[in-house]
């Protein structure tokens, strides 16, 4: 069965490049493929790196610092997406000045492939996130905010697929419980959906009418709670079909990715590195495409 | 042709995903801290350059000293530097309520989640004001009826160092209220009480719902950032301390 799969596949490949130079479809470098996923959180407007006298992260930080390492890694593997969990803006007077404009426009320079909306991105209201989009390239992903009748209406998408060397990535975002963290004033008629069903139906949709090869679910829920709340530690067991959660909200320094057991006891990997940009997230993926790997199985090294 | 050339389009469509050969074998994950050994991008530097200067040239503004640095982590139940915001806004925001009103505010309440950074050992500038509150929320202040008020109390027993004045509260091992007063006073049923916060917690914010539904308020228009900077311009040495505002017995 495989193998049939995998000869009507060459030869349609074949036939689309005929007449054009021929594709070394056996060759060893076809065999694996790696896809390198960086990931930030919670960057809250920190642009320039923590003082040296910061009693916290001194020297820490820094976007220009953040594209310098970006760069080195894009030039050691060009199929690399970047990614953002939410709360770009708030927390240095870049956006009590500039509204987020600076913020949007650097991490379009950086090549930000997506990211989603956190509870601080409606500080300015709906409307102030709305009015920087113009100055954003990436993708913004949300599938449980429902924007209708906002100012924000048809500037997201609830997921993209990315593909790299052949690769179909799909990147999806949930975001946080409006109530109780951002006013009706600035949140506006935005409702907020049950991110779990969000992220079921997501990424049913990515594995089986996308057909992608990995599914990333950009989150800004929280990593963890003491009380009954949905958290990045939950969604991760109560879906499927997720291989990577990337996190934010709470700010969270993990020592390294933690790896959780999904719905059908799979493993996802879960991921948030802390905030302010003081480190970059770094996930390797490395698939076989020679069609003889059949086992569901696969080692993770955190 | 043009017909056959979007169903071949279509068969490799559909075939290159649902035959994809892409197992996944192998995950690696790590986190790479961004420090000083990290060469900056020239070209970034030099755009965020004209934004920096202009913030920079407001920012550098000194307003007082701080011998150590202050961290809305230094202790259980209440902290120095929350201290010293609920502090603030009482002494800043009282002249100003007493004015308008002839009242006088009872107590304050803000939230620990509202500070947002250390207060650094050293000059304390424009631009620690804005770290520690980049938010553009103002003082408002409430009048609440003593049912409110011990809702209010109910909500601070879990422990947790919101910034706290007027007030004081003790909890014992397994977080019940054992004194909750405002002024050193139990709460009088059928009192009601003037209650200074921000408008985004008095709009429900951090779960404080007994502020929702007020029987008066009255919005300052002072910023909290604001009373920040006002309250340092007023002092040379931000040396603030915990004490027994809130305590566990």
């Amino acid at each position: 069965m495989e193998r049939r799969k995998f000869i009507k596949q060459t030869g349609i490949a074949t036939a689309a490049v005929a007449g054009m130079p021929s594709l070394d479809l056996f060759g060893a470098s076809a065999k694996s493929k790696k896809i390198t996923i960086l990931h930030t959180n919670d960057v809250h407007s920190h642009i320039d790196p923590f003082s040296p006298e910061d009693a916290s992260f001194p020297n820490q930080g820094g976007v220009a610092r953040r594209l310098t390492l970006i760069e080195a890694i894009r030039k050691e593997n060009p199929n690399t997406l970047l990614l953002d969990a939410g709360d770009i803006f708030q927390g240095t007077p870049y956006f009590n000045f500039y509204g987020g404009e600076l913020e949007f426009k650097l991490m379009s320079l950086l090549k930000y492939d997506a990211a989603t909306i956190g509870n601080h991105d409606f500080d300015n209201g709906v409307g102030g996130l709305a009015a920087q989009m113009p100055n954003a390239t990436f993708k913004m992903l949300s599938a449980n905010y429902d924007f209708t009748n906002t100012a924000m209406e048809g500037l997201t998408k609830p997921y993209e697929v990315f593909i790299k060397d052949g690769i179909r990535i799909g990147v999806f975002g949930v975001g946080i419980q409006l109530e109780g963290l951002v006013t009706k004033a600035l949140s506006k008629e935005t409702q907020y959906l049950d991110p779990v069903e969000a992220a079921q139906d997501m990424s049913r949709i990515l594995r089986e009418e996308e057909a992608c090869d990995l599914v990333i679910c950009l989150s800004h829920l929280g990593y963890e709670y003491r009380y009954d709340k949905i958290s990045d530690l939950k969604l991760a067991e109560k879906t499927s079909g997720i291989d990577l959660i990337i996190g934010g909200h709470t700010h969270t320094f993990l020592d390294k990715p933690v790896v959780v057991s999904n719905a059908k006891d799979e493993d996802v990997l879960v991921n948030q590195v802390g905030w302010a940009g003081i480190n970059l997230g770094r996930i390797d993926f490395e698939f076989d495409t020679s069609g003889t790997v059949k086992t569901t199985s696969k080692t993770i090294t955190v | 042709m043009l017909r056959n050339f979007i169903l071949l389009f279509l068969a490799l469509h559909v075939f290159s995903c649902k035959d994809s050969q892409a197992t996944l074998t192998h995950i690696d994950g790590k986190q790479i801290p961004i420090t000083d050994s990290i060469k900056s991008d020239p070209a970034i530097v030099e755009y965020v350059a004209p934004f920096k200067a202009r913030i920079d040239a407001e920012m550098s503004a000194v307003l007082a000293y701080a011998p150590q640095s202050l961290s809305k982590n230094d202790g259980p139940f209440n902290t120095a530097l929350g201290n010293m915001m609920a502090d603030a806004v009482l002494e800043l925001s009282n002249p100003v309520f007493e004015k308008r009103t002839g009242n006088t505010i009872d107590a304050v309440l803000l939230n620990h989640g509202g500070i947002r950074s250390t207060l650094n050992a050293g000059d304390v500038t424009m631009r620690t004001a804005f770290d520690l509150m980049p938010f553009e929320n103002s003082v408002v202040v409430v009048e609440l009826t003593s049912d409110k008020v011990n809702e209010m109390f109910e909500y601070l027993k879990s422990g947790k160092a919101h910034p706290i004045a007027g007030m004081q509260i003790s909890i014992d091992d397994d977080n019940n209220l054992v004194k909750a007063t405002i002024n050193g006073e139990p709460v009088k049923d059928g009192q009601t009480y003037f209650i200074a916060t921000n408008d985004y917690l008095q709009q429900g914010g951090d779960g404080m719902t007994f502020f929702s539904d007020p029987v008066s308020m009255e919005v300052l228009d002072y910023k909290i950032r604001s009373i920040l900077v006002d309250y340092f311009k007023t002092q040379d040495t931000i040396a603030p301390v915990r004490d027994n505002r809130f305590t566990k017995e």
